[in-house]
């Protein structure tokens, strides 16, 4: 009798247990997703077999066969598909990066100006973020790219400052080209940096110690910059330049920064940088009154209390937003496709779909390489931000 | 009982998903939905371009015309969806359009890796170059190191790598995705030379500040076969696709057009009587009435009426007929007989 009730009540138990129901809705959502995903690719397969259309990914050793404008790496008509998906990845990269520093660099100008006393300085930062951030960005990417290219004289008739050269097809500027033992000016600037943060850590440690402070900031500069310097005076300049010469049609020799590239890292900074101006002045404005006039009280300088109080506080509000800031950027420049810049939408997903026509493979492929990047970089400002986060104790 | 619900619903999801890959019958799905989809160009003047009247016109369009008389015997009855070089194939195989007419070059590859079927070729072409005459080019041979504009995604593309390769010349690529970008950039002088199909050329050279400053340059540099395409397990679309333009040309041939139509159907040429459906019964064949070619001529007109007023000595373009004259004036338009 005593025992039956017991295997009763485990019985009822189990049924209406929170636990094992929600282990069985979550294995029964995992079967779903799975059998989703499944369903979805078997039915893509089935589809284009069906369609007679050619699937793999073996097409990407084939010879490409077509020519890009600019590429960081070595790249010819007789390289692979492959080839040119990385020629695609590296410029996308490079835009990218690039356009993330300057637009770092403008946006906590600006940012910090909407904040200033000087009225001038306020009101053209306000009007500087206002006009750029509601603009929809492709017309922006339109608009300096018909500026870039409106502006700029013929290639015959270039703008000359010693041997750099500035028309409609872009800067060109001389080439260093690197001899042996160049690479040691690398390896010092490297050297440099490290060196720096050894100093670093030393001077605050020295600081904790006996309240003596040390110029960090004078002395990094001068081992990253000194270092590399000292480097090339001593290898005797290890270069051979080759300057650029308008011969025939455009100029040969020396490097050229394509008037497409000028005009997407242009857009693409402004645009995000007024973003993050706002992002910044929110985060400066986040961080309460009382903390300024607690330092002063403390008899801290203006300086050093923007700098030690208010900007480490504004930090933990400005860097998740600001995460979303370069992910934008990195997304935004697929827009490059817009004006000719070989970026990987246009040389993968452009050319390269076209033509081989795997359609389906080329745009995995191409989503797969945005969501790496996005991980990459929100995983990195993740770190970042527990870095700066208010430590509580 | 919830959740029942939600599994039902995937699966009547997924069902439907399945289900939207092109069917076989696309003849029957067309007369059901009342209008033939048909890809065009997002502006090629001549081939496929919106008039001053906001209605497409071109050889191009005219063929889908065409396609829309045979089926339904109403020429209005079709519907043109714009598409950029890169997404023409994409749609034609996601069955988004049911026949591509938008100058489109024949290659092997497309016409076998992609599932796809070429249903002739309605304008035969050559890929050429256009530059400024103050430049004072007199041959493509002289064009090394220089700046060139180009479409994406087209065998242009290809052609100009290897033409400059096969002559060690050295170039720089400009590559847009959209005609107009192209278009734009060569005016603003980004480059120096514009390269496409020469009938492109032609069409592109009218829309430019000053046509006259510009030259197209003798070379043609490759075979550039245009024609309408369809997608691959449909035979009886495919025919229909094929002898529209064969009708259209052997019309011209046998010198019928769209003002002696009605008077032909009583000619005693047993040819004309094939054609236009008074003996025989070939339109029932490809799944048509008897009329399917009559209505063709009488609406649209025959192939030589339409390449007069698209790109012809009757359009802006003037086009001289050349390799697109019948094979009875040395041209290459030749239309297998209807028998």
């Amino acid at each position: 009798m005593n025992n039956d009730s017991n295997a009763q009540s485990s019985k009822a138990s189990l049924l209406y247990d929170p636990v094992a129901r929600s282990i069985f809705f979550q294995c029964l959502t995992v079967a779903i997703v799975a059998w989703l995903v499944y369903a979805g690719i078997n039915n893509a397969i089935t589809n284009l077999e069906k369609a007679n259309v050619a699937s793999g990914f073996g097409f990407l050793s084939d010879r490409s066969g077509f020519d890009v404008s600019q590429s960081l790496i070595e790249y010819t008509n007789d390289s692979s598909y492959l080839r040119a998906f990385y020629v695609g990845l590296t410029n996308t990269l490079l835009v990218s990066a690039l356009g993330i520093f300057f637009a770092t660099i403008i946006g906590f100008a600006v940012g910090i100006g909407r904040l200033s006393q000087n009225y001038l300085i306020r009101k053209i930062c306000m009007v500087y973020v206002e006009l750029l951030r509601n603009i929809p960005l492709l017309l922006q990417l339109l608009f300096w790219y018909k500026a870039v290219l409106g502006v700029l004289p013929n290639v015959r008739d270039a703008m000359q400052v010693g041997n750099i050269y500035l028309s409609n097809r872009g800067l060109a500027i001389p080439k260093f080209i690197p001899e042996a033992g160049a690479s040691t000016i690398f390896w010092a600037f490297v050297v440099g940096i490290i060196a720096t943060f050894v100093v670093a850590k030393w001077a605050k440690k020295r600081q904790m110690k006996t309240g003596q402070q040390f110029p960090t900031i004078l002395v990094g500069f001068g081992l990253v910059l000194g270092l590399p310097l000292l480097a090339l005076i001593v290898l005797g300049f290890p270069f051979v330049i080759e300057n650029p010469e308008l011969g025939g049609f455009n100029f040969r020799g020396g490097s050229v920064v394509l008037p497409e590239f000028v005009a997407l890292l242009l857009g693409l900074a402004l645009y995000t940088a007024a973003f993050i101006a706002e992002i910044v002045r929110s985060g400066i404005l986040a961080v309460s009154k009382g903390q300024t006039e607690a330092a002063y009280a403390l008899g801290i300088r203006p300086n050093i209390t923007m700098r030690k109080v208010i900007v480490p506080q504004a930090m933990r509000v400005v860097i998740p937003p600001l995460t979303s800031q370069y992910l934008n950027l990195t997304k935004n420049s697929s827009l490059a496709v817009a004006i000719g810049y070989p970026d990987l939408v246009a040389i993968f997903s452009g050319t390269v779909l076209n033509q081989t026509g795997q359609a389906v493979e080329v745009v995995l492929m191409t989503m797969l390489v945005y969501l790496f990047l996005s991980l990459v970089t929100s995983t990195f400002m993740n770190w970042f931000n527990s870095r700066v986060s208010l430590v509580e104790r | 009982m919830k959740t029942k619900i939600f599994t039902g619903m995937l699966a009547s999801a997924a069902l439907a998903l399945s289900a939207s890959t092109a069917s076989a019958a696309t003849l029957d799905d067309v007369k059901a939905k009342g209008f033939v989809q048909c890809g065009v160009s997002t502006g090629l003047s001549g081939f496929s371009a919106p008039n001053d009247a906001g209605e497409w016109s071109g050889i191009d369009v005219e063929y889908c015309r065409g396609v829309a008389a045979a089926v339904f015997g109403d020429p209005s009855k079709v519907k043109f969806t714009a598409l950029t070089a890169k997404e023409r194939f994409t749609a034609l195989q996601s069955g988004e359009i049911d026949i591509l007419s938008r100058n489109t070059t024949w290659t092997m590859s497309r016409d076998t890796q992609l599932g796809l079927n070429f249903a002739g070729v309605n304008y035969y072409d050559g890929q050429g170059f256009m530059v400024r005459k103050a430049l004072g080019l007199n041959s493509a041979l002289e064009l090394s190191g220089a700046s060139v504009c180009v479409q994406t995604g087209t065998t242009t593309e290809l052609n100009l790598t290897d033409y400059f390769k096969a002559n060690n010349m050295e170039y720089k690529p400009v590559v847009f995705e959209k005609l107009e970008e192209v278009n734009a950039a060569y005016a603003a002088n980004r480059c120096d030379v514009y390269t496409t199909d020469a009938s492109g050329l032609y069409s592109i050279r009218l829309t430019l500040d000053n046509p006259d400053e510009h030259t197209v340059l003798p070379e043609i540099i490759s075979k550039e076969p245009l024609g309408p395409v369809v997608r691959q397990g449909d035979d009886q679309w495919f025919n229909i696709a094929k002898w529209t333009h064969i009708a259209m040309v052997n019309a011209e041939e046998l010198g019928v057009t769209s003002e002696n139509v009605d008077l032909e159907k009583d000619s005693e040429n047993p040819n004309i009587k094939r054609l236009l459906g008074t003996e025989g019964n070939f339109g029932e064949s490809i799944g048509l009435d008897a009329e399917w070619a009559y209505n063709i001529i009488k609406t649209v007109g025959n192939y030589g009426e339409v390449f007069d007023r698209t790109v012809g000595a009757g359009s802006p373009l003037k086009i001289e007929r050349g390799r697109n004259a019948l094979w009875t004036d040395g041209g290459l338009q030749y239309g297998p007989p209807i028998r």
